[in-house]
């Protein structure tokens, strides 16, 4: 059963250098007690995405439900069902840990002892019983991420809505994020999750929406969106990088589409429909040109290789987009290490 | 961190009306006194500004500035007051900018509050800090020499008055805070617009000792009708006669429509630019 419905979602601002087309008729369903991950690179509309959903911007065009509620026309009706993890943590600095949630507690209505009792108990399972009594200012980035988060789940909400929830935490704390959204969805909850992190996307969703540009350009199980790119892409990493041309023409030879050259120019990878015969002609002709080579293999497509086809784009060159250091509480996320494709693959 | 993150917790909690609205208020009142409360800094600029004006402009000007039917620390007060509670609505403005990209705002507005509760909760929360610089500031001028020559009611009209007008005001600096880009902004705009108002008024010199074009700014200033009123009230006002203009001879009903216009117009308008703005 859909839980959360969008359909059409449009949504354009102002700016010097024109309108932007934040959402240019998004569509969006996602079944109740299940992940779904909004997928894209900076700018794509994922945060506008989540406060449409949220109630905190209303569209240009389009409507959208969650649980039966329409979202534009009622939204108050919407903020009891749902819960948000902004993708800046919007925790009071003055307030303890403790003193924000029992605040969210209160302004849910859940009454003085309710609220400071359900405080409490969120403050000691995101393992913040030692600090939860000290203001939020003195905390660390994942420690605001966790009091964040343990502010959207103060009524166990149905609908739980988390924006770049690992953006800038260290792989630690993001294992630890993962954990809890993993046991939440368990117990029933419903999660719509944004993220840059193919990986984190793979891991955590049942199902993925890839945007760009404020559309949904693919969508589907990370398996079905790996099926886009092929079955299987075959690896091989040169000795030298003299040799990338030739290699280049080989691959292209056996693979299904272009091969796609490392920044490095010593990696070359193409998507083929028969992986081991490909794999063994592709050797047999490199060794025949005499190229040398370091390693070579066969690997499963990751969704890297599936943005990549879908939008032209690697993932890679989005890190660098400025806009991702701008966070309004002036906290700068920064990245986690993404893992390097040359460890995925199979030998 | 435990498996368990919601053992049997409350799903929904629906609550509506009058009960709730206060209740949202409070709880976003409260959260404002704490903050006072844990900036130090915060309270003693609110309590040490009014000392040090009460003191520089008795001490300063006081021999300097003459003011017929009684002495300069009698008259200075009222403009005191005035000024001190104009200013401090200010933080209103800055508070609501902060909060706003601090991101808080964005939790608030995806909670199932009151959404004039925030708004409620903010001017509430700065009549406090206004009224605790307003008791402070009576206590320094009582120190120098200040009395009160009129009865204690009209004593009590005049304090509710100035307070009142504050909160008032909160709302207009509140409005503006929403409708700025950062926090700095209106600090910097406020005091383009404060300093004016405050200081071609009535508040320091008798208005009648101003050049013609300052001194029909300032009959005409609101803060003027504001100051005239409390000095009458508080029976500081001496021999100088009452300029002959209409917001000065009715000062009284000039500040109360003042007051009721201002509420009329910026809360609701306040309430509905809250229910659309959102960080960035
Ligand atoms: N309040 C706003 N004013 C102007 N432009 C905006 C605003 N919010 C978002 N945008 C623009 O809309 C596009 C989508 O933004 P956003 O939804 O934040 O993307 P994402 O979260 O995927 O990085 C971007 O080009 C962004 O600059
Ligand atoms: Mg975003």
């Amino acid at each position: 059963m859909t839980i959360i419905e969008a359909r059409g979602l449009t949504k354009r601002y102002k700016s010097k250098s024109g309108p932007v087309h934040a959402l240019d008729g998004l569509d969006l369903s996602v079944p109740r007690g299940t992940v779904k991950a909004l997928l894209g690179p900076n700018g794509a509309g994922k945060t506008t995405t989540v406060k449409v959903l949220t109630t905190l911007t209303r569209p240009d065009e389009g409507s959208a439900t969650i649980a039966g509620i329409d979202v534009l026309a009622d939204p108050r009706a919407t903020r009891r069902v749902i819960g948000v993890s902004g993708q800046y943590a919007a925790v009071d600095e003055n307030l303890t840990g403790f003193e924000n949630l029992d605040m969210i507690g209160r302004l849910y209505h859940l009454g003085r002892a309710e609220s400071q009792r359900r405080a409490r108990e969120l403050v000691d399972m995101f393992d913040l019983t030692a600090a939860g009594d000290r203001p939020v200012k003195g905390f660390s980035g994942g420690m605001r991420r966790r009091i964040d988060l343990a502010g959207a789940l103060v009524t166990n909400p149905e609908v739980l809505f988390l924006d770049e929830p690992t953006t800038g935490l260290d792989p630690r704390s993001r294992l630890s994020l993962w954990g809890i959204i993993t046991d939440l969805v368990k117990e029933g909850t419903t999660v719509l999750l944004t993220t840059q992190y193919l990986e984190e996307a793979d891991q955590l969703a049942d199902d993925i929406s890839v945007i760009d540009g404020g559309r949904v350009i693919a969508e589907g199980t990370s398996d079905q969106l790996k099926e886009q790119v092929g079955g299987h892409r075959v690896v091989v990493s040169l000795m030298t990088s003299d040799a990338r041309e030739e290699a280049v023409r080989i691959l292209t030879r056996y693979g299904d589409g272009e091969p796609v050259v490392s920044s490095d120019g010593r990696t070359v990878d193409v998507g083929v429909t028969n992986g081991p015969q490909s794999l063994q002609s592709v050797l047999a002709d490199l060794e025949a040109s005499g190229i040398e080579l370091h390693d070579a293999g066969m690997r499963r497509p990751t969704l890297d290789d599936v943005f990549l086809r879908l939008t032209g784009r690697s993932t890679e060159v989005n890190a660098g987009d400025p806009d991702e250091t701008a966070g309004p509480s002036g906290t700068k996320p920064k990245k986690p290490k993404k893992p390097k494709r040359s460890k995925e693959k199979a030998a | 961190m435990t498996a368990v993150i919601a053992p049997g917790s409350p799903r929904v909690a629906p609550a509506t009306g009058v009960a709730s609205w206060f209740s949202d208020g409070w709880a976003v009142t409260k959260r404002n006194l704490i903050k006072i409360k844990r900036s130090p800094d915060m309270l003693i600029f609110a309590v040490l500004q009014p000392i040090m004006f009460v003191l520089l402009f008795s001490q300063v000007y006081g021999g300097a500035i003459a003011v017929k039917g009684t002495d300069y620390t009698q008259f200075l007060m009222a403009g005191i007051f005035a000024q001190t509670v104009v200013f401090g609505a200010t933080f209103s403005g800055s508070a609501m900018a902060n909060d706003l990209k601090n991101g808080i705002i964005d939790r608030f507005r995806t909670l199932p509050m009151s959404s004039s509760a925030v708004l409620i909760g903010r001017t509430n929360s700065d009549l406090v800090l206004n009224g605790i610089s307003m008791v402070i500031m009576m206590a320094t001028g009582f120190a120098v020499g200040w009395r009160v020559n009129g009865t204690p009611l009209e004593f009590l009209a005049g304090v509710g008055l100035l307070l009142l007008f504050s909160y008032a005001f909160s709302w207009v600096m509140a409005l503006l805070g929403m409708s700025v880009k950062s926090p700095e902004t209106i600090n910097n705009a406020s005091f383009m617009i404060l300093f004016p108002l405050t200081f071609v008024s009535n508040a320091f010199v008798p208005s009648d000792t101003l050049p013609t074009a300052l001194r029909i700014f300032a009959e005409w200033n609101p803060v003027s009708s504001l100051v005239q009123t409390a000095r009458e009230l508080f029976g500081n006002e001496g021999s100088t006669p009452t300029p002959d203009v209409w917001t000065q001879q009715h000062s009284l009903a000039t500040v109360l429509i003042g007051i009721a216009v201002m509420l009329v117009v910026f809360v609701p308008w306040c309430i509905r630019r809250y229910e659309s703005i959102s960080s960035r």
